[in-house]
């Protein structure tokens, strides 16, 4: 593949997969923790907290990448503690992460959500009165049931990730190498005249992530539906 | 020996249920609405009541006079519920184990009939089924007190027949203290050692199955049509024509044939519209149960119907006569005479060991 993709293509693909696949893994615990309390709880603030989740869904990406970018950058008070201890990411690949991550964290949130509404709470009533503990209880029972929706919630994060850019761009720019993900790259290639070839190959590897993604995540929500249901082990 | 007291305010109800119960099976009986469940609840520490004393064998589970209240999870309860609940992604052996602080799952195992279906899915079980193993978990998880909430409420009959064996083995050979609530007066009588009746909230009678069942004071908490006596009976003989004999201490009954063997003890159920009265010993008549009585307590209902309490030997036997039929006869209390019951008036699901 590295030989049908230049070198810059293929530098903007192996950024893409680590960004999209960092976003994914560092969300995912909060994702599960948001959509539990979300599923679980009514409080006060339940349709605020909703509505924050979402907002990135809604908000222009550009507003969102600006938001970050004003609370994240170098002159920013959280930015700039972030940078003294060496952990700063604005201009850097795990800003990028950052950006697709909260792009991503409604969908993320949503699929669990779903999975968890689907549970029955009196599984859950019934294992505390077996002695279990509200931790053995949501380590035993909730996560497994809903694992299917963990491993579609994290797939499409996931894809999410991958194509995010209008956040991206606006947080951390297009620095090739550093945070020119796939879908940076194709706008840049797009900005030079020779460039439509390695638009048209990014573009083809967008595609076939994206359905690669979508069929690996059916495929394995299916196979842990059946375990979880299913007949005789 | 179980203590509960509970109040507990609910939105256009009061809960307000005090009880002591002795070792064995307690039912909580009562229409719909009366607030069993709730007590259940309360009891299993899964509602939080206003205010509460709940103790088992001497062990406070909750005292909100002394601000203690133990969790769910510290409670050793065990808790059947009307639907198995059973966990869809775990195997039947995978459930039993669930609760278990260890030891053995063999012996519960046995006695309720499940050894074959250990590696099935909960999915694969029949409703009778997952019941069973639904009680087999709650057992296993060595449970202070077992809290059965209409378990066979949502069975059909043949589950129900499949069912009541093991429940009564419960009661006879695990030794572990059981809150059962019912709104089933067969079931109720097959089971119970202490009747809790229960209505609008409030207790309104407590005591043993057979002093509750044949109290005609109880008998509209029950409904008419369900009241009917305790008696316990034991196995003399199977006779050659298909029925069994039984001496209890009201004299032989004389019975279609049952399944347990001579000496066996049994209860038998008497419904009290199954019992007619007569003032002379009745001749040249098809009923073989005929035993001598006295009337120690007579209700008026508000119907036509009178409900009449009578002693036989020790046992207490309830019949249900027409007011006009009273009067005729002039009941009264002390009233000798004789109950006549039809032996195949009592059915073979009124029958069980004792």
């Amino acid at each position: 593949m590295s030989g049908w993709l230049g070198p810059a293509e293929w530098q903007a693909v192996a950024l893409s997969l680590r960004v999209a696949l960092v976003a994914t893994l560092f969300s995912l615990p909060f994702g599960i923790a948001v959509a539990y309390i979300l599923a679980r709880y009514r409080f006060p603030g339940h349709a605020l907290l909703n509505g924050l989740v979402h907002l990135p869904l809604i908000l222009p990406p550009v507003v969102t990448g600006y938001l970050l970018l004003l609370s994240f950058g170098p002159q920013a008070a959280l930015g700039g503690l972030l940078e003294s201890l060496g952990l700063g990411v604005a201009f850097r690949w795990t800003g990028a992460a950052l950006a697709a991550a909260l792009m991503a964290f409604p969908l993320m949130v949503r699929a669990i959500r779903l999975t968890l509404e689907a549970v029955d709470p009196k599984l859950e009533e019934v294992a505390g009165t077996l002695g279990a503990s509200r931790l053995r209880v949501f380590m035993t029972i909730t996560l497994p049931l809903i694992l299917p929706g963990i491993l579609t919630g994290a797939v499409l994060a996931f894809a999410k990730a991958m194509g995010e850019f209008g956040a991206t761009i606006t947080f951390v720019s297009n620095i090739p190498g550093e945070t020119r993900t796939v879908p940076s790259a194709i706008y840049a290639f797009l900005q030079v005249p020779a460039g439509e070839g390695a638009a048209w190959r990014l573009v083809i590897v967008s595609v076939v992530v994206a359905m690669g993604a979508l069929l690996v995540s059916e495929l394995l929500a299916r196979r842990v539906a059946a375990r979880i249901g299913g007949r005789d082990a | 020996m179980l203590e509960v007291c509970v109040r507990h305010a609910f939105p256009g109800f009061t809960l307000d249920a005090a009880f002591e119960a002795p070792a064995g099976v307690t039912a909580l009986f009562g229409r719909s609405g009366a607030g069993k469940t709730s007590l259940v609840k309360a009891v299993a520490g899964v509602l939080k009541p206003d205010q509460a004393r709940i103790c088992v064998d001497g062990t406070v589970l909750e005292d909100t006079g002394a601000g203690l209240r133990l969790k769910v999870s510290d409670r050793r309860i065990g808790y059947v519920f009307q639907e198995p609940r059973l966990f869809p992604h775990m195997n039947v052996w995978a459930n039993l184990r669930y609760g278990m602080p260890g030891g053995e799952m063999g012996p519960v195992v046995e006695m309720l009939g499940i050894g074959d279906l250990l590696s099935r899915r909960p999915n694969a079980l029949s409703g009778g089924e997952a019941q069973r193993v639904a009680i087999g978990r709650a057992l296993l998880s060595q449970p202070r007190l077992l809290l059965l909430d209409e378990p066979l409420a949502a069975l059909d009959d043949a589950r129900k027949a499949e069912i009541l064996p093991f429940l009564e083995r419960l009661r006879d050979e695990a030794g572990v203290p059981m809150l059962y609530v019912s709104h089933s007066i067969a079931e109720i009588a097959r089971l119970a050692t202490t009747v809790v009746a229960m209505e609008a909230g409030r207790v309104v009678r407590v005591g043993a199955a057979e002093d509750v069942l044949s109290d005609p004071d109880v008998s509209p908490v029950l409904g008419v049509r369900e009241a009917g006596a305790l008696i316990r009976a034991r196995i003399a003989r199977h006779h050659a024509d298909g029925l069994t004999e039984l001496h209890g201490a009201g004299g032989s009954l004389w019975l279609p044939r049952l399944d347990q063997g001579e000496g066996a003890e049994v209860r038998v159920r008497i419904m009290a519209q199954d019992v007619m009265l007569s003032t002379n010993p009745p001749k040249g008549i098809s009923a073989l149960n005929i035993l001598p009585v006295r009337l120690t307590t007579l209700r008026q209902g508000d119907g036509p119907g009178v409900m009449v309490q009578l002693l036989a030997g020790d046992d207490r036997i309830l019949a249900r006569v027409t007011r006009r039929s009273a009067e005729a006869m002039g009941l009264r209390d002390n009233w000798r005479g004789y109950a006549v019951i039809k032996s195949v008036a009592v059915a073979a699901e009124n029958i069980s060991r004792a």
